[in-house]
């Protein structure tokens, strides 16, 4: 078998192993095909989350472009993030153009992580636990609460999903009893009405360059 | 439990040391209060839920000042001066204090198991855990579950009524500001025999919590455009959170419209969430 595969020659050899990773990226797939519940999304979020800051002492020291990294490729996914940035813009999203659109999730995304990047400095051995999920069976859009276990007081970590399709995607986040989109929408509509959506745009993109700690 | 005017006249005089201590920091740094763009002038952030917006800024100016010139300092020399576990046996033992009034709360709550929870959690903080100097109980499981008076009322049906900031004690409600008379009764300072004694405790108490949020000023001025809005919204919402336990009714309803998008669905924020200024 083994000479076989030597006498294949190298590009031959390349070849087999191509076709053993797509067949293994497709088996990858087939899983997340998977209908998977709200609360094991959560789950699984969390813990690779947790593992992925506890792993990488960039992350713990607050290095926002790793944490950038870690969140366009484990979180983003699945977040309904243009439904976040447009419920949080509220009435005026509809008036906005594409590129105002784009701009605005882009900057409302950084400075999300920017905010939380600081906190990940804490994460050490806590734990995520899952209180009971109350929703009727057939619930298309649910409440998934959480409490981070550590030292002193819990902390209360809720997510909103909705399903679409076959998935369910994440649309707002309450930190400590705050839903982040109502949150912002009173700020973003002070702004807003001040200086226009681009004023908001100017605005969010201010803060995140003005880097700190 | 109170010796009356003796008190009252001692806090008249911290407050006023502490209005000149403000002043005096506002007189000597004018520039301290933005890195960035001109402050814009004072612009108000109607809602509903606070009537008394421009009485309050100006209590929350007030505040900011105070803390700026004379508890953040404090707070930053202790953590300088304290090591961590010193620190974190300070706040374990004033912790443990408050977990027994909220056990008392739970009860008063009648929500008996987490009294019990609550009870159990500080008889095993006292008993094992060095008079609460080491947080033994949340080693085992049994998690911090606060309660206080304010929460007691609004589990019991009592409206938040409108939004105070409150000199040096900052944001509440009418509702919590009553709350906080019981509270303050029942504080783990307290607990001590001796007046001096309780205002050295207290002193202490003020100056570790102020310890631990050191890093969310800084969080608070990088995120929020009006920090006062900013903390009034949040301070709303987590209360009712809390007050409901972390599920405040209408939450599985969606009392909130996220549908902003393009396929033109459209609606007014219902009246609970603060509306937007004209």
């Amino acid at each position: 078998m083994w000479t076989r595969f030597k006498s294949l020659g190298r590009l031959g050899r390349l070849g087999v192993a191509a076709l053993l990773w797509l067949g293994l990226a497709a088996a990858a797939a087939q899983a997340q095909a998977q209908p998977e519940g709200p609360e094991a999304l959560i789950q699984r979020l969390s813990q690779q989350v947790m593992d992925a800051i506890r792993a990488d002492p960039a992350i713990r020291a607050g290095d926002v472009q790793r944490i950038m990294v870690l969140v366009d490729g484990k979180v983003m996914p699945h977040v309904d993030f243009r439904r976040m940035t447009a419920s949080a813009v509220g009435r005026h999203w509809r008036a906005a153009t594409p590129e105002q659109r784009e701009r605005l999730q882009t900057e409302f995304k950084t400075l999300l992580v920017r905010t939380y990047s600081g906190a990940l400095a804490q994460v050490k051995d806590q734990t995520i636990v899952l209180r009971p999920l109350r929703a009727a069976p057939g619930a298309t859009d649910v409440v998934v609460q959480t409490e981070v276990r550590g030292a002193g007081d819990p902390i209360q970590l809720d997510y909103r999903l909705e399903r679409v399709g076959e998935r369910w995607l994440i649309y707002d986040v309450n930190v400590l009893g705050v839903w982040l989109v109502p949150q912002y929408r009173t700020s973003f509509g002070q702004e807003i009405a001040q200086f226009g959506v681009d004023g908001l745009i100017q605005r969010l993109a201010e803060r995140n360059r003005a880097v700190r700690n | 439990m109170s010796s009356g005017p003796a008190r009252l006249r001692r806090a008249a005089a911290a407050g006023l040391l502490a209005l000149a201590a403000a002043l005096a920091g506002c007189a000597s740094v004018p520039a301290a209060a933005e890195g960035g763009a001109a402050p814009a002038p004072v612009l108000l952030a109607p809602s509903p839920a606070d009537p008394l917006e421009r009485w309050n800024r100006g209590v929350f100016a007030f505040n900011e000042a105070v803390d700026e010139a004379v508890l953040a300092p404090l707070a930053r020399g202790y953590r300088a001066a304290v090591p961590a576990p010193l620190r974190s046996a300070v706040g374990n033992f004033f912790g443990n204090l408050r977990d027994a009034w909220s056990g008392v709360n739970h009860l008063l709550q009648a929500k008996p198991l987490d009294a019990v929870h609550m009870g159990m959690r500080f008889t095993v903080n006292t008993v094992f855990g060095v008079v609460g100097l080491v947080d033994v109980a949340s080693e085992v499981g049994l998690d911090r579950r606060s309660e206080d008076f304010g929460q007691t009322l609004g589990r019991w049906g009592v409206p938040p009524g409108p939004y105070l900031v409150l000199p040096l004690l900052g944001p509440s409600t009418l509702r919590d500001s009553f709350g906080l008379v019981a509270d303050s009764a029942a504080a783990p300072p307290m607990w001590l025999g001796q007046e001096h004694e309780r205002w050295a405790a207290t002193a202490l108490d003020v100056v570790h919590r102020r310890s631990v949020l050191i890093g969310a000023d800084q969080l608070l001025r990088d995120i929020a455009f009006d920090r006062y809005q900013f903390l009034r919204d949040a301070h709303l919402q987590r209360r009712q959170s809390q007050v409901h336990d972390g599920r405040p009714p209408g939450e599985a309803e969606e009392a909130f419209d996220y549908d902003y998008d393009d396929d033109g669905k459209a609606g007014a924020p219902p009246p609970a969430a603060p509306s937007t200024p004209r």
